[in-house]
């Protein structure tokens, strides 16, 4: 039989003196840096013009923290898009969050040090709010009934509707029930299938990514005809396509985006409605939109006014 | 948890689906892993190259981006696979190669004095492979080509990504629908765990039978 050495001998050697040097050594480094890193964090005072809260309220507890955390897609032309050689996430979503911050921080210069933005795709939103990963999630995120059993939302802040993307050559899809037989492709985590189904049942909607870009591939490809989800969106994929795509202007469900928090967060629910209030009625969603989203076809509508649940 | 147990028969579904793949894809794993494997310890260097070049590749790009290759990439170059034969593909190719290392490591085990008795007899290099060194080299990795099936089940849920929707993808769509992830995805856990642990069991049967006692 064969003999196996269990033990590393070595291992089990007492550790000698200058091990425990080294050790004191690390965690004398490791105390400096720690404080290090508190009393930064503390001087970063906010700004003289930044507005009181409630203690207690989420909206101080931000405040003292120093930092908006920002849930948003990294992927969404005209919404909130990772740029390739910035590294700026930019657009309408991104500029919406910046309002809330100023909200918050007040109208500083360095606002954008003060909100941290965390990528999120359509079906970790929830997720993100319940464990407190972010504080709020502004990423296209639709309002409805199921979504508010678990979070709560603020706004809408932009009413969209579902469209459909089609190759510009297509002239078989005319509307949604055109879409029966097809194939047809939406993000997981989406509510546009569900949506799809309801108008088309014979859809084929078996394939499904994570992000709206590999339907858009996919289409190219040949292996759906179709891709649905709301218009903004389309208007972001037709844009960046080289004009290969064209959305049909069939709308066929309304989809009010919100700002997603935790659920029973009435303080920050009301803070952030107010906010957009704000910013609906002096002009800035007007000006933010205009350069965003109706740079890639989309009109620009009148803000549709905060649901107050 | 009410969530999980309105929707056993969704989770049974995908179930199944992590099934026949992983089933499917082992069955091509091995194939791929015992000529792997005889490659890697042929003695014809061309062969020997291929053998190690392949492992060297495979095993060392990351299964999702073996993914999004075969389905995106191949899609380009006029070749184009559905989700479900995609999946089989890039999963029986990525774990032969894992099966090839664990047979060849089994050869290692093979006493080289029957190898060369055999050859002294006449046997050809291939006959020896197959009919003397094969059988007792698998035999004694029957645990470790155990570990790969198992790996298998837990990365079939990858091909979700490419909208096969299997377990994990059930779990996903689930979540969609109700807007529960935690115990939508726990669900999915348990789903997985149950796979693995009644394939350790069966794994466990077959290694008493089969692994040479020495």
């Amino acid at each position: 039989m064969r003999h196996i050495e269990l033990v590393d001998k070595e291992n089990h050697q007492p550790m000698k003196p200058n091990h425990w040097r080294f050790g004191a050594l690390l965690a004398v480094v490791a105390l400096v840096l720690a404080a290090c890193g508190s009393s930064g964090s503390s001087s970063a005072k906010s700004s003289s013009k930044a507005p009181t809260f409630a203690a207690g309220s989420t909206m101080d507890a931000i405040q003292k923290k120093g930092k908006l955390i920002v849930g948003t897609k990294f992927d969404q032309p005209l919404f909130g898009l990772k740029s390739a050689t910035s590294g700026k996430v930019e657009g309408f979503d991104v500029d919406i969050a910046r309002e809330m911050a100023k909200g918050i921080f007040g109208d500083a210069s360095d606002i954008d040090s003060k909100i941290q933005l965390v990528e999120t795709v359509s079906k970790n939103r929830e997720a993100f709010i319940q464990n407190g990963t972010v504080d709020i999630v502004v990423a296209t995120y639709t309002v409805n009934d199921t979504r508010k059993q678990v979070v709560d939302f603020a706004g809408p802040y932009f009413l969209a509707h579902e469209d459909i993307m089609v190759k510009k050559d297509d002239s078989t899809i005319k509307s949604v029930t055109d879409l029966n037989g097809k194939k047809v492709c939406s993000a997981q985590g989406s509510t546009s299938i569900k949506n799809l189904m309801a108008k088309a049942p014979q859809a084929d909607t078996s394939i499904t990514f994570d992000t709206y870009s590999q339907c858009a591939d996919a289409m190219g490809d040949g292996r759906v005809q179709a891709v649905v989800t709301d218009n903004a969106i389309l208007a972001g994929l037709v844009k960046n396509s080289d004009g290969k795509y064209k959305v049909l202007n069939a709308p066929f469900s309304d989809e009010p985006y919100g700002i997603g928090l935790k659920k029973g967060d009435t303080a920050l629910r009301g803070f952030l409605n107010d906010t957009l209030d704000k910013i609906e009625k002096d002009g800035t969603w007007k000006k933010l939109f205009t350069s965003t989203v109706a740079s890639g076809g989309v009109e620009t509508p009148t803000p549709p006014a905060p649901i107050r649940y | 948890m009410n969530i999980v147990l309105s929707h056993l028969g969704d989770y049974a579904h995908g179930m199944e689906q992590t099934v026949v793949l992983t089933l499917v894809s082992y069955l091509g794993a091995f194939v791929i892993g015992l000529a792997v494997a005889s490659c890697r310890v042929s003695p014809v260097p061309p062969l020997r190259a291929i053998g190690t070049l392949y492992v060297d590749i495979v095993r060392n790009v990351p299964l999702l981006v073996q993914f999004f290759i075969f389905f995106f990439g191949l899609t380009k170059v006029g070749i184009q696979f559905a989700p479900f034969t995609t999946a089989i593909i890039v999963l029986s190719m990525y774990h032969g190669a894992f099966v090839g290392e664990v047979v060849r490591a089994g050869i290692n085990t093979v006493d080289k004095g029957q190898i060369d008795a055999a050859r002294a007899l006449g046997f050809t290099f291939p006959a020896v492979l197959v009919q003397l060194v094969l059988p007792q080299a698998i035999r004694s990795v029957v645990q470790p080509l155990g570990n790969v099936f198992i790996a298998l089940i837990k990365n079939s849920s990858v091909a979700y990504f490419i909208s096969v929707v299997e377990l994990l993808g059930t779990a996903d769509r689930l979540n969609t629908e109700t807007a529960q992830g935690i115990p939508v995805f726990i669900g999915a856990a348990v789903g997985y765990l149950i796979l693995a642990l009644s394939s350790a069991y069966v794994l466990r049967q077959m290694e008493k039978r089969l692994a040479v006692v020495r």
